[in-house]
C-alpha cells in the first residue's frame, strides 16, 4: 500500500499536475486559434507570437509595478499587469486586422491567402518582440512560489514521495476554468456571443439576419487577444518567457485545436489536454515509478523513457498526422482542414 | 402601385443576362407565386428583388420607395424577409436561438413575435431547445420561415419552401403560408410544385427565359389550356 501511494504521488508530481497545467495553457491557446478559424476561416499562424507579444507587455508592466512597489502578495504581480497586456494586444491585433486582413476580406481572398498573411505577421511580431525584450529567458514570477511544498507534503503524509504544487500551476488551472466558463457563458448566453456562433455556422444567413460581419470579426479578435495574453502569461509564469519557445508553442496549440476539431471551442479544450498528457506521458521516465509498483526483482535497469524530452514536439506531430489521416474533423467533428 | 414591385428587371451574375425585362409585383396580404421551367430565372428574379444581384436595368420599389440600390441587409431593415432555398437555418443552434438571430436587428422586445411564430408552428415550441440541424426537413423549413418572420417583415419571400419535403408536409406548409398572408404580409414565392402553389396563389407569374410569359390570377393560370399543357404537365 505504502509503495502504491508513493508511486501515485510520484506520478502526480511529475505527470498529472504538470500535464494538467500545461494542458490548460494549451487549451486557452487553442481556443484562440479555433475561434479565429471558426469566424475568419483561416489558421492564424501569428497566434503563438501574439501570445509572446501579450506576455512581453505583461512582463514590462510587471517590472514597472515592481518598481512602484505595487504587489498583491502572495500572488504574482503579473496578474495585475494582465489587463494592460490584454489592452495592448487587442490594439495590436485590431491594428493588424485593419492593415492586413480587412483588405483580404474585402477582396474575398482564399483562406490560404489569409494563412500566408498571418505567417508574414508572425515574422513581424517575432522580430518586434525580440527587438523590444530580447531573445533571452525572462523570469517574472514573484510572490509565493508554492501552494504545497514537496517537503511539507512528505512530512504531512509520512510518505517517501511528495507533491510540489507550484502557485503558477494552481493559478493556471483556476484561471483556465474561470476563462473557459466565462467564454462559454459569453458564447451561449449573450447576444454578441450568439451572433458569433451564428456567423460561424452560416455566414450568408447571418448576413440576412442583419448580423454585421465586421463587428463579429472585431469581437473575435478581442477575445483571441485576451486568450493569447492570458495563456502566454500563465505559461511564462510556469516555465519562463522566451520568444522562441512561444513560437514553438504554435505546433502543440495547432495540434490541440485540430485534434479537438477546428472551430469547436469544446474540442480545443479537450485537444489541449490530449496533447499535453500525451507529450508528458511519452517523455516521462518511468523507472522510479516501476520500482515502486513492480516486485523488486522486476525493477527496470533503464530509464523506461519512451522518448527524450528533446523530441516532445514529435508527439504533437504524430498525433496531428494520425488525426488528419483518420479523422480530419477531429474528436468533436469541427470543420475538416 | 404594388406594395413590392420589380419593374422590367434585366441583369445576371455578370456575363449573359438571366433576367430579360421581367416584372414581378406583390400586394400586401396576397400570395404571388413564380413558376416556370428549370433555368427560367425564377430564383434569380427573387434574388434580384432582394438585392442579391445588381440589376443592369429596371428598378425595385417597396411601398413606393426605390430600393434598387439597397443591400440585402438594408432591405431586411426596410421590412423584407427572405427564406433561402438551402442552408436556411443555423444547424448548430437551437430552434429558439435561430428565432433570436432572426430578430437580431430588433431592439424592442420580440417575445411576442416569438410566441406568434410558436402559435403558427406549434411543433417548434416543443423542440425549441433542440439544435435545428437535428430536425426533419419540414420542421427545418418551419424554423427557416419562423426566423424570417421574427423581424415582422411586410414582405416575405420564400425560395422553394417545399423543396424536398413530403406532400403532406407541403400541404401543411402551404396552409401556414396562407395564414401568414392573412395577417397582411405580402408573400412571394418560387415553387417547383407549380399546381399546388398556383392553387393558393392570388397571382401567378410564369417565367420563361427571364421574361414574363403569362401573368394572371392563380386560378386563371390553372384554367389556361396553354399554361396547363406547357407548364403543368396535364390536360
Amino acid at each position: 500500500m505504502q509503495d502504491f501511494l508513493n508511486g501515485f504521488m510520484l506520478l502526480s508530481n511529475f505527470l498529472i499536475v504538470p500535464a494538467t497545467a500545461y494542458g490548460s495553457q494549451l487549451a486557452m491557446g487553442a481556443l484562440g486559434v479555433t475561434l479565429v478559424y471558426g469566424i475568419l476561416r483561416f489558421s492564424n499562424f501569428a497566434h503563438g507570437d501574439t501570445m509572446a507579444f501579450g506576455t512581453m507587455v505583461v512582463i514590462l508592466v510587471t517590472a514597472l509595478f515592481q518598481k512602484m512597489g505595487l504587489s498583491i502578495e502572495p500572488l504574482p504581480t503579473a496578474l495585475l499587469a494582465i489587463p494592460f497586456g490584454i489592452a495592448a494586444t487587442t490594439v495590436m491585433v485590431l491594428l493588424s486586422d485593419r492593415l492586413v486582413y480587412r483588405h483580404q476580406r474585402k477582396v474575398r481572398a482564399a483562406p490560404v491567402v489569409f494563412l500566408i498573411s498571418s505567417i508574414g505577421l508572425m515574422f513581424v511580431l517575432n522580430g518586434l518582440v525580440r527587438f523590444i525584450i530580447g531573445t533571452g529567458d525572462q523570469r517574472f514570477g514573484d510572490g509565493e512560489r508554492f501552494i504545497i511544498r514537496f517537503g511539507e507534503f512528505k512530512e504531512l503524509t509520512g510518505l517517501d514521495e511528495g507533491i510540489a504544487f507550484k502557485t503558477s500551476q494552481g493559478l493556471t488551472i483556476v484561471t483556465a476554468i474561470i476563462v473557459v466558463a466565462a467564454l462559454f457563458w459569453f458564447l451561449e448566453r449573450t447576444r454578441a456571443g450568439k451572433s458569433m456562433r451564428a456567423y460561424s455556422d452560416n455566414e450568408d444567413l447571418a448576413l440576412l439576419s442583419g448580423i454585421s460581419p465586421e463587428r463579429v470579426v472585431m469581437i473575435t479578435w478581442i477575445i483571441s487577444a485576451a486568450l493569447a495574453t492570458i495563456a502566454g502569461t500563465l505559461y511564462g509564469l510556469d516555465k519562463g518567457f522566451k520568444p522562441f519557445t512561444y513560437f514553438q508553442l504554435l505546433l502543440p496549440i495547432f495540434a490541440a485545436a485540430i485534434v479537438g476539431g477546428l472551430g469547436n471551442p469544446l474540442g480545443a479544450i479537450a485537444g489541449g489536454f490530449v496533447i499535453a498528457f500525451s507529450e508528458v506521458t511519452v517523455t516521462y521516465a518511468y523507472k522510479k515509478l516501476l520500482t515502486y509498483w513492480l516486485p523488486e526483482s522486476w525493477a527496470p535497469e533503464g530509464l523506461v523513457q519512451l522518448l527524450s524530452t528533446d523530441y516532445k514536439f514529435a508527439v504533437s506531430f504524430v498525433i496531428l498526422v494520425l488525426v488528419l489521416l483518420f479523422r480530419p474533423t477531429g474528436i468533436f467533428a469541427g470543420k475538416s482542414v | 402601385m404594388s406594395f413590392l414591385i420589380g419593374e422590367s428587371m434585366t441583369g445576371g451574375y455578370g456575363g449573359a443576362d438571366i433576367l430579360n425585362g421581367c416584372t414581378i409585383a406583390v400586394e400586401r396580404g396576397e400570395i404571388a407565386v413564380i413558376v416556370g421551367p428549370n433555368g427560367a430565372g425564377k430564383s434569380t428574379a427573387m434574388k434580384a428583388l432582394f438585392g442579391m444581384l445588381s440589376l443592369r436595368e429596371g428598378a425595385v420599389k417597396l411601398d413606393g420607395h426605390d430600393i434598387t440600390k439597397l443591400s440585402p441587409q438594408d432591405r431586411v431593415a426596410q421590412g423584407m424577409g427572405f427564406v433561402p432555398q438551402t442552408h436556411n437555418v443555423f444547424t448548430s443552434m437551437s430552434v429558439e436561438e435561430n428565432l433570436e438571430m432572426g430578430a437580431f436587428l430588433r431592439t424592442d422586445d420580440f417575445k411576442g413575435t416569438m410566441e406568434q411564430v410558436y402559435a403558427l408552428f406549434p411543433i417548434l415550441k416543443q423542440k425549441r431547445k433542440q439544435p435545428a440541424g437535428q430536425l426533419s426537413g419540414g420542421q427545418r423549413q418551419q424554423v427557416a420561415v419562423g426566423r424570417a418572420l421574427m423581424t415582422q417583415p411586410k414582405v416575405l419571400m420564400l425560395d422553394e419552401p417545399t423543396a424536398g419535403v413530403s406532400p403532406i408536409v407541403m400541404d401543411e406548409l402551404f396552409d401556414r403560408i396562407i395564414e401568414i398572408a392573412r395577417t397582411g404580409i405580402a408573400i412571394l414565392m418560387v415553387e417547383q410544385n407549380a399546381r399546388q402553389a398556383l392553387n393558393i396563389a392570388d397571382k401567378g407569374y410564369v417565367l420563361v427565359q427571364g421574361g414574363n410569359r403569362f401573368t394572371d390570377t392563380g386560378e386563371a393560370l390553372m384554367a389556361n389550356p396553354e399554361v396547363r399543357r406547357t407548364f403543368l404537365g396535364g390536360k
